[in-house]
């Protein structure tokens, strides 16, 4: 455990970008130059802080992905857990506002964070004590946590209460300073990450557990409690995610989330985390997850993909941003 | 040992054998439907149960069972477990998708079932006595009609498309023949999987890339209420109409609100199972012929007969 502290061989990647990371920035760079030969609306103001804003859920929960996946898990639960803690949200916050009124909104919000940790824990546990492939476990839980909101809402709409709407709808909607709270707290949720995880202790356990399981055991480190460590970071930031999420349209449904995993890992390791473990870049993870509504925001603002082609051109987009990503290393 | 508990299963075998037979005289009518898995399958799951609550109640000769199930093949299992224990008089189903349930439908027919079928029909017509279905083309058509004769007939539209399937198509088809002959441009028209939060994306999008927008139209309500969040946050004032479809109760509600923005509403409405399950038991019990098509109208609705269409209590 010492040994692994102070050992300092490989370059860690700290507070300041080393040029090998630069990978996934070099291609959001070259993206938004597209974006603007494209069409220079692109870069007005107001689609800036648009697509970033949007960008901001998949952040935060990229977040919590780049610190499962280093330490050698996979969550594909993330999605159906934000439309779950979304409706349980809600429906606390509807309960007690005629009670409470508007402190329903951070009592709600304590409750989100409180939900979104148990079901971090829940699956950590199901993965380290239950000794289930991570896959799996989330699957299974993906499942759980889908059906739970699909019960909750009965197939429909969970939607806030009409007293408390105008009150939280700047948390998505608002400003400080002309920047949008959302890119705050993702700002805000990716600088207490980074720290975490490149100058705490566990943050260097949690790769070193990611690079080698085995030896990390032989070093005195406690696999099964970082590993579940990883899990509940994951699912605090999802609850974060969720939080920010409720004011935009008010209400979860059973397709609140659908599919967040599959861009969640992609922002991930566009960002230069090793899916395999052993490797985390928070900074890159954000990165990522920008490039992905970009490319989104792109196609729509572009006139030359036919609406049926969209999907497949975006593939195309997120495969070369990855062979960008690649050569910079070299 | 073993032989007790055949016989013993034997008895039990007889005995639920002759449970049916003790009701003999019921008529069975099995509705089979999609579970709620978004907004507007949530309405039907709701219009089925409230239909076999009420003729269940107001005929004592009939039973309405519901069954819901996830995915096609759930559903086929569904129908083959249903008639295997029981005599079915009827078979009410809207089909998860045309071509996987044809069979299994033709089957229990085969057994001399009343068939009806909804929304979705199978791949031969023949199966069915009774088809009951909305008009997917209407839904479009006469949004663009509406918009054709309040804009005077010129301005700049911008459409959000669902998934990319049949029903989508014809709401596309239907809208694009109805402003036909009109100076009313489509900007642009992209896929936003009838969800709220690609809906909200899109709209987004459509806003940074048009100066001049005069009105939207989403072919579903999940989509139109993301549209509304959008052109809300932008704060711009152009946009005279934004327009949905299916009859969601949050856009009823607006309807007879008088909303400016969202005056009409063109309804494709999941009630439709209902009219299928009482026209079925009307068959058994009012001795009333129904075999042919029914085909409901998507007629606009405007304040005057938004009551009409407006379910609070349903979670769509």
């Amino acid at each position: 455990m010492a040994d692994l502290a102070a050992a300092p061989p490989r370059a860690e990647p700290g507070w300041s970008i080393g040029w090998g990371d630069a990978g996934p920035f070099l291609a959001l760079a070259a993206l938004i130059a597209i974006g603007f030969l494209v069409n220079p609306d692109f870069l007005s103001a107001n689609n800036i802080a648009n697509v970033v804003t949007r960008s901001a859920f998949i952040a935060i929960i990229a977040i919590g992905a780049t610190f499962v996946i280093s330490s050698g898990g996979l969550d594909l639960s993330v999605g159906s857990m934000a439309a779950f803690i979304t409706g349980v949200m809600i429906l606390f916050m509807n309960w007690v506002a005629p009670s409470v009124g508007t402190a329903a909104i951070p009592l709600g919000m304590a409750v989100a964070l409180v939900t979104g940790i148990a079901c971090g824990l829940m699956n950590g546990a199901i993965v380290t004590l239950g000794r289930i492939e991570p896959f799996i476990a989330t699957l299974g839980t993906m499942g759980i946590f889908r059906a739970l909101i699909t019960y909750m809402s009965d197939g429909g709409t969970v939607a806030i209460d009409r007293s408390l709407r105008d009150a939280y709808r700047p948390v998505y909607f608002g400003d400080v300073l002309g920047v949008p709270i959302p890119i705050l707290v993702s700002l805000a949720v990716a600088l207490v990450a980074a720290y975490v995880l490149y100058r705490t202790r566990y943050g260097r356990r949690c790769v070193a557990v990611g690079a080698n399981e085995d030896v990390a055991r032989y070093s005195g480190i406690s696999v099964a409690r970082v590993r579940t460590m990883a899990f509940v970071i994951q699912g605090a930031c999802v609850a974060i995610a969720a939080i920010c999420y409720v004011p935009r349209l008010g209400a979860a449904t059973p397709t609140t989330g659908l599919l967040w995993e599959l861009q969640v890992i992609t922002a991930v390791v566009i960002g230069g985390t090793a899916l395999r473990g052993g490797r985390g870049r928070i900074w890159g993870t954000v990165a990522g997850a920008v490039i992905l509504e970009f490319i989104a925001n792109l196609m729509v603002l572009s006139d030359f993909v036919s609406e049926y082609l969209v999907a497949a051109v975006q593939g195309v987009i997120i495969i070369i941003a990855m062979l960008i990503q690649r050569m910079s290393k070299r | 040992m073993l032989r007790k508990t055949l016989i013993a299963s034997g008895v039990t075998a007889a005995l639920l054998a002759a449970g049916p037979a003790l009701a003999a005289e019921k008529k069975i009518i099995a509705v089979s439907i999609p579970a709620a898995d978004h907004g507007w399958t949530a309405g039907v799951v709701y219009h089925a149960n409230a239909a076999a609550k009420e003729i269940n109640k107001a005929f004592p000769d009939i039973e309405v069972i519901v069954k819901t199930s996830p995915s096609a093949s759930a559903q086929v299992s569904a129908i083959e477990d249903l008639s295997a224990t029981r005599k079915l008089d009827a078979l009410v189903i809207l089909p998860h998708s045309s071509e996987e349930l044809t069979t299994p439908v033709k089957a229990i027919k085969d057994k001399g079932s009343f068939i009806t079928v909804v929304d979705r029909g199978l791949n031969d017509p023949k199966i069915q006595d009774l088809y009951v279905a909305g008009d997917n083309i209407a839904v479009g058509f006469n949004t663009a009609k509406f918009l054709v004769e309040k804009m005077g007939g010129k301005g700049n539209l911008v459409v959000l498309r669902g998934i990319p399937t049949v029903i989508d198509d014809e709401r596309i088809k239907g809208f694009q023949d109805g402003i036909k002959g009109s100076d009313l441009k489509i900007l642009d028209i992209q896929y936003a999987n009838w969800n709220s939060d690609e809906a909200f994306k899109l709209m987004q999008d459509y806003l940074a890339k048009y100066p001049q927008i005069d009105a939207v139209w989403a072919n579903d309500d999940d989509m139109l209420l993301g549209v509304l969040e959008a052109i809300k946050q932008s704060g711009r004032k152009e946009i005279k109409f934004a327009l949905g479809g299916n009859g969601m109760k949050e856009i009823i509600a607006k309807v007879m609100a008088g909303d400016a923005v969202t005056p009409v509403e063109t309804p494709y409405p999941p009630s439709m199972i209902k009219t299928a399950i009482y026209l079925t038991a009307a068959h058994f019990a009012g001795h009333a012929p129904v075999r042919g098509s029914f085909k409901l109208d998507a007629p606009l609705i405007t304040k005057a007969n938004a009551a009409e269409y407006y379910f609070p209590d349903s979670p769509f």
